[in-house]
C-alpha cells in the first residue's frame, strides 16, 4: 500500500462551541463534521439548513418565536425526493380537487410531521412559501391542510414540493366526494347527539317535578301535564336520534352477529313502549328520562369513536403515486411523453438515470443499475444490462435505459400488487370488539332473566308483572357498557397519535393487545433502509479521494459515500461514471472506485488481498467496494444497510410482551442473515428471498392455520402482506401503498414506537375490560332491584348516568400510551 | 300553579330554538375541527394585505 497518503490529520482542540452547538431549525446537537466555525447559525443536516432558508427568504422567521420552548428538541425534518407529479394528473384533479366560484381550486392534504402550534402556525402561511397558494387551513382534528390554490399560477405537484421541502410531507385524502360524505355524517352524528342531549336535559327537569311529585303529593292534572310532555319530547329522541341504534340491530339479527346495538334496542324500544302505554293509560312508570339520557350517552361514545376513525385511500390511487403517470416513448427519432397506461406493448420507452420507470419491460439499450427496494425489498441495487426485466415502480440510478414495454398501467407487476392489496382489505373478515362480543352474551341473558321475571311475577302479582319486566330491561340497557369502550379508545388514540402512533380505528388496538406473530420486514423496517460504510480497510485519508471522486455520482453507493464521509476540499475533474463504477481525477491522481469486476476490467488484475477481503464482506451481506489511486488497489470500503440502533431493544420488548418473532424479507438471505445475528434476539423464523407475492402467500397460510398474525414493514413489497395480516404497522417513512396498506403507522423513526404500540395496546385493552367488568357490576344491582320488584324510574334514573361516570372516569384516567416502561 | 301550563310550552320553545341555533351551527361546519382555531386565536399576524380575508372553509355547506 502506498505510503504517500499516511499524511497525519492533526487533531484540534475541540473547542467548546463546537460541543454545544445546537442546530438553529431543530435544536438537535451539531455533528462535528458538519460544525462551521464562521457562521452564526449551526445545522445538524441539509434538511434544517433548507428550511432554515426558506423560512428567512419568506419573512417567516417568527416561526421560531412561537415554538414551545420545552418542545425544542423534535425530529429533524423529513426530506423527501419525490416530484408528485402525479398530483398533476387530470384524473387526479378530477377526483380531489373542487373548484370554486373564482377559478381557483380548493384540494386537501393529510399532513405528516405537524407536532406543535407553531407548525400549524407555519402551515396557513404557506401562501409565502407557494404563491399559488391563495389560502391554507390546517384541521387538526383529522391532520389535513385545506388548500386553496390558482391552478394558472403553479401547478399542485409545485405546492406538494413547496410542503415537502419544509419537512411536511403531503398525502392525498380520499376523493373529495367521498370526503364530503364523510363529513355530512359526521354533521349529522353531532346533531343527532345536540338533539338527544337537549331532549335529555328537559326531560329530567319534568321527570324531576314528578319524583318529588310521587313523595309530596302532585294534583294529577301536573303529573298528566309533565307526563305527557316528557312522551312528547322523548318520541323525537329515541326515534329520531337513536335511529342508528335500532339499525344497527336489526343489521346485527340479520347478519347474526353479536353487536352492542341490538339490547341497546331492545331496552330503548320495550322502555319507550312500556312508559308509552303508561302515559296514556294514566298510571304505571315511564322512564322517559332514563331513556333520553341513555340515548344521549350512547351518542357521545358514538361521536368519540368516529372522529377518530381515518380512513384508508384506495389502492388504484395509489399506483399513481408509485409510478410516474406518463412515459417517454420513442418513436424513431423523437420523444413523445404519453400516458404511462397508454403505452402499447411492444413500444420502446426511454427512461433516464434518476427516473422512475413506469411500465414492466426488458431493457432493449443500455445498461444501468435499478434501484427496486421500493417494490421488492432488496437493499442493493441490481445491476441491468439488454435482456434483463425491469419493473414499474423501480428507479434507475446509473444511466439512460430503452425499455420494450411488456405491460402498462393495471397490468404491470405494481398495478397487479395494488389490486390485491384492495381486494384483501376488501375480503378481509371485520374485527368483532371485545364489547360486541360480550353484548352477544349479555343480550341473551338479559332476556332469559327478563322472561323469569315475567313469569314469576305473573304468579306472585299479575298487575305489576309487566312493570317491573320493563323496569329490568330498561336498567339493564348497557349505557356503561357502550360506552367503555369508545372511551377509552378515543382516549388511548389521542394519546397514541401524541407520541407518534397512529391508529386507524379503535378496534386494532383491541386486535394488538393480544400477541401472536409479528412478522417483521427487514430493510427499511429493522434496517435504516439506505447503505452506509460499514468497514474501511487501507488508509483513511483515501477516504476523502473516494469521497470526492463519488461526489457528483446519484448512485446509492456514490450517496453512501457522501453520507458517510465528510465532505473534504480536494478537487476532482475528468469525473465519467461506467457501469460498476467511477474514475475521476481527484488531486492530480488517478482516482478508480468501483465493484471488482469495474476495477479488473480496467486494471487487467487485482491483488490477492483485496479479492479475499472483497469476498469476506460479500459473505457478510455487504457490498465491497475497491478503490486503486493511479493504477494500484489502495483500499476496500465495505456497504451495508445497517440495523436501525433501536432495533434490537424494541424487539426484545415486544419478546416480553409475548409475540413470537419472525423476519420476512425480499433481500438476499446472506444478508438477513447478518441483520438477524446482529440483532441478537431470537426469531422464530427468519427467511430472505422473499417476493412480495410470497409474503402475501405466507402471511394468509399462517393466518389460516389460526395464527394471529401482525406485518410490520415500510415497503410496497409488504403492501399485500400488511393487508392480509390481522393488523399491518408501516413504519415511520413507509411508501404511500404502504400507509394505505397499513391499519397502524408510526410517524417517528425507529423500531420504539412499534413496541409502544403494543404496549399501549394491551393497557388499553385491560382498561376496556375493566370499563365493561364495571358497568357488568351496575347491571346486576339493577338485575336484583328489578327482580324483586324494588326498582322504581328514580332507581333507574340514579344508577344509569352513576355507571357511566365511574366508567368514564376509569376510562380517561388511564395511562395507556405514556411511556414504554411497564 | 296552573300558570305551568302556559311556562312549561314556553321553556320547550326556547329550547326548541337552541336547538334549532345548534343545527345551524352543525350544518355550517362550526363543530368541524374543534382544536385548531384554539391554537390559532394565539398566533400574533401583523396586518396583511395581500391574501384575502379568511372564510370559513366549508362554504360547500350552503351551495347545497
Amino acid at each position: 500500500m502506498s505510503a504517500a497518503f499516511e499524511i497525519g490529520v492533526s487533531a484540534q482542540p475541540a473547542a467548546r462551541a463546537q460541543r454545544e452547538a445546537q442546530c438553529a431549525h431543530c435544536a438537535l446537537p451539531v455533528p462535528f463534521a458538519r460544525f462551521e466555525p464562521a457562521q452564526a447559525a449551526q445545522f445538524c443536516c441539509d434538511g434544517c439548513r433548507t428550511v432554515f432558508a426558506i423560512l428567512h427568504d419568506a419573512g417567516l422567521q417568527d416561526y421560531y418565536a412561537q415554538r414551545d420552548p420545552s418542545d425544542r428538541a423534535q425530529a429533524a425534518p423529513q426530506r423527501s425526493s419525490r416530484k408528485f407529479e402525479e398530483l398533476d394528473d387530470p384524473e387526479f384533479r378530477k377526483s380531489h380537487c373542487q373548484s370554486r366560484s373564482d377559478g381557483s381550486l380548493r384540494s386537501e392534504f393529510f399532513v405528516e410531521g405537524v407536532h406543535c402550534s407553531a407548525c400549524v402556525w407555519l402551515l396557513e402561511r404557506l401562501p409565502r412559501v407557494a404563491p399559488a397558494v391563495l389560502q391554507a387551513r390546517y384541521d387538526s382534528t383529522r391532520s389535513v391542510l385545506q388548500l386553496a390554490w390558482d391552478p394558472a399560477a403553479a401547478p399542485l405537484s409545485e405546492i406538494a414540493r413547496a410542503l415537502a421541502s419544509l419537512g411536511y410531507i403531503p398525502h392525498p385524502t380520499h376523493s373529495t366526494t367521498l370526503a364530503a360524505e364523510q363529513r355530512r355524517g359526521d354533521r349529522s352524528l353531532l346533531l343527532r347527539l345536540g338533539i338527544a342531549g337537549a331532549a335529555a336535559g328537559n326531560v329530567m327537569l319534568m321527570a324531576l317535578a314528578l319524583y318529588s311529585g310521587e313523595y309530596a303529593g302532585m294534583a294529577a292534572e301536573y303529573a298528566a301535564l309533565f307526563r305527557w310532555g316528557s312522551f312528547a319530547i322523548a318520541t323525537p329522541a329515541v326515534f329520531w336520534a337513536g335511529s342508528l341504534f335500532f339499525r344497527g340491530g336489526l343489521a346485527a339479527l340479520r347478519t347474526r352477529t353479536p353487536h352492542m346495538d341490538l339490547p341497546v334496542s331492545v331496552g330503548l324500544l320495550v322502555g319507550y313502549l312500556g312508559s308509552a302505554v303508561n302515559t296514556v293509560r294514566g298510571q304505571g312508570d315511564v322512564y322517559f328520562d332514563s331513556l333520553c339520557t341513555l340515548v344521549f350517552l350512547l351518542l357521545v361514545g358514538r361521536y368519540l369513536q368516529r372522529t377518530h376513525q381515518r380512513r384508508s385511500a384506495k389502492a388504484s390511487d395509489l399506483q399513481s403515486a408509485l409510478a410516474p403517470t406518463t412515459a417517454r416513448l420513442v418513436e424513431g427519432d423523437t420523444l413523445r411523453e404519453v400516458p404511462a397506461n397508454a403505452v402499447g406493448v411492444g413500444s420502446i420507452v426511454e427512461v433516464r438515470a434518476g427516473e422512475r420507470i413506469a411500465v414492466d419491460g426488458v431493457v432493449s439499450d443500455g445498461s444501468s443499475a435499478i434501484d427496486g427496494s421500493l417494490l421488492t425489498g432488496e437493499s442493493l441495487p441490481v445491476e441491468v444490462t439488454v435482456g434483463d426485466r425491469v419493473h414499474a415502480g423501480t428507479t434507475n440510478v446509473a444511466a439512460a435505459l430503452r425499455v420494450r414495454v411488456e405491460s402498462a398501467g393495471s397490468d404491470t407487476r405494481l398495478g397487479r400488487l395494488m389490486q390485491s392489496v384492495e381486494a384483501t382489505q376488501r375480503e378481509r373478515a371485520p374485527i368483532v370488539r371485545l364489547a360486541d362480543r360480550v353484548a352477544g352474551y349479555f343480550v341473551l341473558i338479559i332476556l332469559g332473566i327478563a322472561a323469569i321475571t315475567l313469569l314469576l311475577w305473573w304468579h306472585l302479582d299479575k298487575s305489576h308483572a309487566l312493570d317491573h319486566t320493563v323496569a329490568l330491561l330498561v336498567v339493564t340497557c348497557p349505557c356503561a357498557l357502550g360506552m367503555a369502550t369508545p372511551l377509552s379508545v378515543s382516549a388511548a388514540l389521542r394519546a397514541a397519535a401524541r407520541r407518534g402512533i397512529l391508529f386507524k380505528g379503535g378496534e386494532f388496538i383491541e386486535e394488538l393487545a393480544r400477541p401472536g406473530l409479528m412478522v417483521f420486514d427487514k430493510t427499511g423496517t429493522l434496517t435504516e433502509g439506505r447503505l452506509a460504510l460499514v468497514a474501511w480497510s487501507g488508509p483513511e485519508t483515501l477516504k476523502a479521494y473516494a469521497r470526492a471522486a463519488e461526489a457528483t455520482s446519484g448512485h446509492p453507493i456514490a450517496r453512501a459515500f457522501q453520507r458517510s464521509i465528510s465532505d473534504s476540499a480536494l478537487a476532482c475533474s475528468e469525473f465519467r461514471e461506467y457501469p460498476g463504477g467511477v474514475r475521476a481525477l481527484v488531486a492530480g491522481r488517478d482516482v478508480l472506485v468501483g465493484s471488482q469486476a469495474f476495477i479488473r476490467s480496467i486494471l487487467g488484475s487485482l491483488p490477492v488481498w483485496s479479492v479475499t477481503r472483497a469476498h469476506a464482506h460479500a459473505d457478510l451481506g455487504q457490498t465491497p467496494v475497491l478503490v486503486a489511486v493511479d493504477g494500484e488497489v489502495c483500499a476496500i470500503a465495505a456497504f451495508a444497510d445497517t440495523v436501525r440502533a433501536d432495533a434490537a431493544a424494541s424487539l426484545k420488548q415486544l419478546a416480553e410482551l409475548g409475540f413470537q418473532l419472525e423476519v420476512l424479507s425480499g433481500d438476499d438471505p446472506r444478508v438477513v442473515d447478518s441483520v438477524v445475528r446482529e440483532l441478537g434476539v431470537p426469531l422464530s423464523n427468519a427467511k430472505g428471498g422473499a417476493s412480495p407475492e410470497a409474503k402475501l402467500a405466507m402471511v394468509s397460510e399462517l393466518k389460516a392455520a389460526g395464527q394471529r398474525v401482525f406485518m410490520v414493514g415500510d415497503g410496497v413489497n409488504d403492501a399485500a402482506a400488511m393487508a392480509a395480516a390481522n393488523v399491518g404497522i408501516a413504519v415511520h417513512g413507509g411508501a404511500e401503498a404502504c400507509l394505505s396498506a397499513a391499519d397502524v403507522f408510526t410517524t417517528r423513526p425507529g423500531l420504539e414506537t412499534v413496541a409502544l404500540a403494543a404496549l399501549g395496546a394491551k393497557r388499553t385493552l385491560r382498561v376496556i375490560r375493566v370499563g365493561i367488568a364495571l358497568s357488568l357490576a351496575y347491571n346486576v344491582i339493577g338485575v336484583a332491584l328489578a327482580v324483586t320488584g324494588k326498582l322504581d324510574p328514580l332507581w333507574a334514573a340514579i344508577l344509569m348516568p352513576i355507571s357511566s361516570i365511574t366508567v368514564v372516569t376509569a376510562a380517561l384516567r388511564a395511562r395507556t400510551f405514556r411511556s414504554v416502561e411497564p | 300553579m296552573s300558570i305551568i301550563f302556559l311556562i312549561l310550552p314556553i321553556t320547550l320553545l326556547l329550547s326548541a330554538a337552541a336547538v334549532l341555533g345548534f343545527a345551524w351551527a352543525t350544518r355550517s361546519g362550526q363543530f368541524d375541527d374543534l382544536e385548531t382555531p384554539a391554537i390559532r386565536l394565539l398566533h400574533e399576524e401583523p396586518a396583511q394585505p395581500s391574501s384575502a380575508a379568511p372564510q370559513p372553509p366549508s362554504d360547500d355547506s350552503k351551495a347545497r
